[in-house]
Order: C-alpha cells, then structure tokens, then sequence
C-alpha cells in the first residue's frame, strides 16, 4: 500500500470539492457538537437533581426508633404459642432517645473500610423566641467542619459561613424562614428557649435555606455542644449517627448489620429513597437515547454524502484502476476521505460543543432548592469528548466503508465502455 | 508448460460469452501476437468485438477464456490485485476519452502511475513525467489542471501518462476518435515516434482506415473472429 499517493489523491478530491467535503464535515461536527452539548447539560442536570437528594442524604442513619415492642409478654410463653393472641392498646416501651454508647460506635463506623465519614448529631425541639411570640423549632446540633466535608451543608448556607460557627461557640445557623419572620440578621442575637424552660442567646453566624418551606421555617444548625446544652445533656448524649460510605451501593447491607448488632434503628438511604433511584435511571436513559440519536443521524448524514461524491467520481475509479491502481487502493482512497472528513468534522465537534457547553453554563438558572446555584449545571466529563472522537471515526468509517466497498468493485471496464 | 512466447503479448485461443441481456458469443478463437516494437492496429466494424478484445488484452476484463501472455507470462487466471500490477508496470493506455483526473494538474495526472508503482523517488518521477511531456511538446502545460486544457492536449497528456512507467506495450482505444484530423495526426506521428524511436510495441483499435493504414499490421475483425490480417503495404 502507497499510503502518501493514496493520501494525496484523498487530499485532492476532498480540496477540489471542497463544498460538499465542507457540508459533510458540517454533519459531523453537528452531530459530536449537539451530543457533547447535550450530553454535558443532560448529565450537569441529573447531577443536580441527584445531588438535590444525596448531598444531604446520609448513606445511613441511625437512631433509636421509638415503637412497641414486637415481643410481648404472652408471646415468650410456650403454652400460648397455639392460641391466637389478641393484646389491646400496646404502647413504645419508654426508652433512652440517646444512642448507647455512641462515641464508641462512631469511632468503631469510622474504622470500618469503606466509610467515608460518621458523624453524630444532636437533635433537640426548641421555641424561637420573638418578643412574645414562641415559634416551634427543631435545632441540630452538628459537627460543621466533618457536616460540610460530607454532606455539603455549605451549599445551603446562603449567608455567611458555615465556618463561623465552628468558630463561634454559641452561635447559629439560623433556617431562613425563621429569619423572615422574625426579621433577624447576621450578627443579631435570638433567644431559644428548650423545653424544660431555659433560655439560651444565640449568635446568629448565618443563614440556611434548604428549599423546603416546612424546614426552613423550623430548623436551625447549632453546635454540638450547644444542643447538648440546651437539652441539659453530658457531651456523650448523641441522638443520631449520619453515615456516608465510599460506594453507595453498600448501603443496605452495612444498615442491616448495624441495626442487627446494636440494637438501633438503621436507615440506609436505598430504603429512605426508594423512587430517587427510580428517577435516575430514567433520565440516564432518556439521555443516552438522544444522544444515540443524535450520532446515528450524523452518521447517515455523512454515508449519505460519501456515496454520492462516489457516484461522482466513477470516472476517476476507472482511470485509477485502468493505469494499475488496485481494488483496495481505491477502496483505501475512499476510506481515508471519509476518515478525513471524520476527524476535522469530530474536531470542530468537540469545539462546538464545548463552547456551547460552557455558554450553557452561563445562562442564569436560580432555583430555591439549590441557593448555590446561579447558573445551569454542566457536566464537562472528558468522556464525553472521547466518546464523540471515537464516534466521528468510526461512524464516518462505516459510513465510508460501504461507499468505498462498492468503489473496489466498480469494474473499470463497464464505465470505460459506458462513455 | 507452453512453448516460449516470441511475442510481447501473445493471445491464444481467446473466447469471450456476453451472458447478459441473451447468451451471445463475442469473440471465437482469437489468436494472435504482437513482437517487439510492432506498431499493430486492430479494425472492424462497430460490434464486431474489438474494443471488448482490447479490454482483454489489457488486463482489465478477466471474464474469458484462453490464454494471454505477456513477455511469456501467462496472465490468464491472475487476481485482479496481481493484474493491477501487471497493468501498473508493464501496459499503457490511451482511450478515445481522455480520461484524465480532472482535478490533478496534468503534471499529477502523469506522475500518479509511477507514483503508484514507487520504484523512483517523488522528485525522480517528477523528472521523468516532465521528460515525457517534454518529449510530447506538451511541458508548458505540467502545472496546468487537466479539466482546463484542450482534446488534443490532453490526449498527449494520456500518452505522457501512458509512458511514465517504460511499458512494454502501449494500448490505444481510438487515440484519435473525436480528435480533428491536425491534432488525430500529431497522435499518429508521436505513437509512430515511440515505436520506431524506442522500439515500443503498440497495439490500437481504430475506425480510422487512412490512420490504420500508416501501421506496420492491420488485422481485421468481424464477427468476433480475425478475419484478415496484412502487414503494410500488402
């Protein structure tokens, strides 16, 4: 094979039609173009829409769950265990909200392979007090460093810094609703009261807007200690453990193993959102359907186009293969114009769709859920440009490959006597 | 294993079917051979199988049966991809049609065969082709695209290419069919040139009486088969 005069006759053809080259190449960087701008935007979407649930979501909650208990008396006595058994009114049993032993715990999850972080909360019901008026409210009290390094409370913190609160003891992070109606803002004091009566002044070091009315208008973020405090509780008095793992796939087993060994509740966010997981998987297919569509359409645009400059070019097969160029040089010819065409169209491609991505990426979006994001999300993943290179050779192989087939065959003789 | 061919091209008991609209037998037990710097014309009346024998003779329609031989190589039974070869460094072509690359320069137009068989570097073959045109008064046009010359320039320009390769044989499908009778013998007057000067053999299919005429053999076709075949001036 003479690859520099099979190259140069490529060049040739491809430079004296260089309309019809341009227009085929067009098709390609339409196609790679539209899937890389789609594909980006589509998947920066889903991002955000499952971010919307897992940013916030632990992998695994646990907490003491207060119900009945499932063994009561007469059901451990063997001479009943024929009988049915009907027991009236059964109440929870009276137990610790606290998790036993959690420190322990906590050190023992964070152990554990797998596991990216645990941490303990403080759950506590308070009144916000405004003058005379008691606004009910719950507040958290969190770990705010290890809170935003895992579940990106940052994010939802819409003034100040989240970091003001590590540094401020008694400070708070105040929910935004409960602002609104009280009018408060940073630096102002507000006072809580807990339920057994005591007052506790807080400094108000930010705001927190999760999107949610109903939460915004009762839930605040203090420190641990602070809710320990108010609760009137020792520092080992933790109410909850959030857990977030490497892999979330490994969430069920991991609950079911806690809940087991420890005796307390486990949530594991498979079972918390089972239909989060539902919508996923639809726009994932949604988003590789049109993207497949997309490149197919290009593809029959360009084998299009390729088997009419074939048809074209009869003559100039004839010629070639009258003065000893072989089949498969001519076949080779066809080939790389169509790879030619390939790769210039996938380039401009992959600018297109980059710089239409990055435009998206510009346009205002603001929504009450996310108060980080101001513009669209888009997912940038250099996979996407590497599926659109390697699609734009290969879509434009195939779709040169048939036209090019059909170029070998031509039997030269047929054309010269057709003149 | 046959006798050694005394010819250049040798063909032996060539027969030749058109299967296709009707069961039709072309050409019937054509035998003939041309020697070394002959200059032979091949004449007969529209479909008498001329032009389908040239075709033959040239690699390019392997569909027949019989033996063709090239300097003593049976050619008979060769792939097409062997054959391209043959074509590429032993046969030159020259149809009635130009049959230039439209889009190449007549400089590209001659070099590509050469370029082809890249026995020579680029610049050897560029010197080459630019001796052929030379040869054919032509070299004025070598950077001149092919689409925009006149007939009977680019029919020199197909001997040029014809040549770039030494062939042992050149083969013309009327040379000099729509060609005007100044420029028909400018063509005549350079094949007979490369025949006598370079002891080429030539073989030409031609309607032309007066040009066949100035051959050294003319052989007569009808109805597939030879039918007469006199040297010049008998």
């Amino acid at each position: 094979m003479n690859w520099p005069t099979i190259l140069g006759i490529s060049k040739t053809h491809l430079r004296s039609r260089l309309k019809q080259s341009s227009v085929a190449a067009l098709g390609v960087t339409f196609g790679i173009g539209t899937f890389i701008t789609l594909a980006s935007f589509m998947t920066g979407l889903n991002g955000l829409l499952d971010g919307l649930i897992l940013n916030r979501t632990p992998h695994i909650h646990i907490y003491n769950k207060l119900e009945p208990t499932e063994q009561q008396p007469i059901t451990l006595i063997d001479q009943f265990s024929s009988g049915i058994n009907i027991i009236h009114s059964i109440k929870p049993k009276k137990s610790q909200v606290r998790i036993h032993n959690a420190l322990p715990l906590i050190q023992y999850l964070r152990d554990q392979e797998g596991v990216r972080g645990a941490i303990a909360q403080v759950q506590a019901q308070v009144f916000y007090l405004a003058g005379s008026i008691e606004l009910n409210g719950v507040v958290f009290g969190i770990d705010v460093m290890e809170e935003t390094r895992l579940f990106n409370i940052g994010d939802y913190v819409i003034e100040g810094d989240p970091k003001d609160l590590a540094r401020t003891s008694n400070g708070i992070i105040l929910g935004a609703g409960v602002a609104k109606k009280m009018s408060l803002k940073i630096g102002d004091r507000v006072q809580l009261s807990s339920v057994n009566g005591g007052l506790f002044p807080l400094k108000i070091v930010g705001f927190y807007q999760s999107g949610l009315a109903e939460i915004d208008d009762v839930q605040s973020y203090v420190n641990l200690a602070t809710a320990q405090g108010i609760l009137g509780k020792g520092n080992d008095y933790i109410s909850d453990i959030n857990v977030k793992l490497y892999d979330m796939e490994e969430a069920p087993l991991l609950a079911s193993q806690i809940s087991n060994q420890y005796d307390l509740t486990a949530i594991d966010i498979k079972t918390a959102n089972a239909q989060f997981e539902t919508g996923t998987q639809i726009r994932n297919i949604i988003t590789y359907a049109v993207s497949i569509t997309l490149l197919v359409v290009a593809g029959f645009g360009i084998y299009n186009i390729l088997n009419m400059m074939i048809y074209e070019k009869m003559n100039d097969i004839a010629i070639l293969k009258a003065t000893g160029f072989s089949g498969k040089d001519v076949k080779m010819i066809f080939i790389s114009e169509a790879l030619i065409i390939g790769l210039i169209g996938g380039a401009l491609g992959l600018l297109i769709g980059y710089g239409l991505s990055v435009g998206i990426s510009y346009i205002p979006f603001e929504t009450d859920a996310l108060p980080t994001v101001k513009t669209f999300p888009v997912n940038n993943d250099p996979i996407f440009y590497l599926i659109g290179t390697v699609f734009a050779l290969v879509a434009t192989f195939f779709a040169g490959y048939l036209p090019a087939t059909k170029a070998e065959k031509v039997d030269p003789v047929d054309i010269i006597r057709g003149q | 294993m046959k006798a050694p061919s005394p010819y250049v091209l040798e063909a032996r008991d060539i027969n030749k079917y058109f299967k296709v609209p009707v069961q039709f037998h072309v050409l019937k037990d054509i035998s003939f051979g041309i020697r070394a710097g002959e200059f032979v014309s091949i004449m007969g009346k529209s479909g008498c199988g001329k032009s389908t024998l040239l075709y033959i003779l040239s690699t390019m329609d392997t569909a027949y049966e019989g033996s063709l031989l090239l300097n003593g190589e049976e050619l008979f039974g060769k792939s097409n991809k062997e054959l391209s070869v043959v074509r590429n460094e032993h046969i030159g072509f020259v149809f009635q049609f130009h049959y230039l690359l439209p889009e190449f320069t007549v400089l590209e137009n001659v070099m590509l065969p050469a370029k082809k068989l890249g026995r020579k570097s680029i610049a050897e073959i560029r010197e080459d082709a630019l001796k052929k045109l030379d040869l054919l008064d032509i070299k004025y046009l070598a950077p001149k695209l092919a689409s925009r010359i006149s007939g009977g320039e680019k029919q020199r320009v197909a001997i040029a290419r014809a040549l770039i390769n030494e062939p042992m044989i050149i083969m013309g499908d009327e040379p000099t069919g729509n060609l005007d009778s100044k420029n028909a013998e400018n063509v005549f007057n350079i094949l007979k040139q490369l025949s006598t000067d370079q002891g080429m053999s030539l073989l030409v299919v031609t309607h032309d009486l007066d040009f066949a005429k100035k051959t050294d053999r003319i052989i007569e076709m009808a109805d597939g088969r030879i039918h007469a075949s006199s040297e010049k001036g008998e």
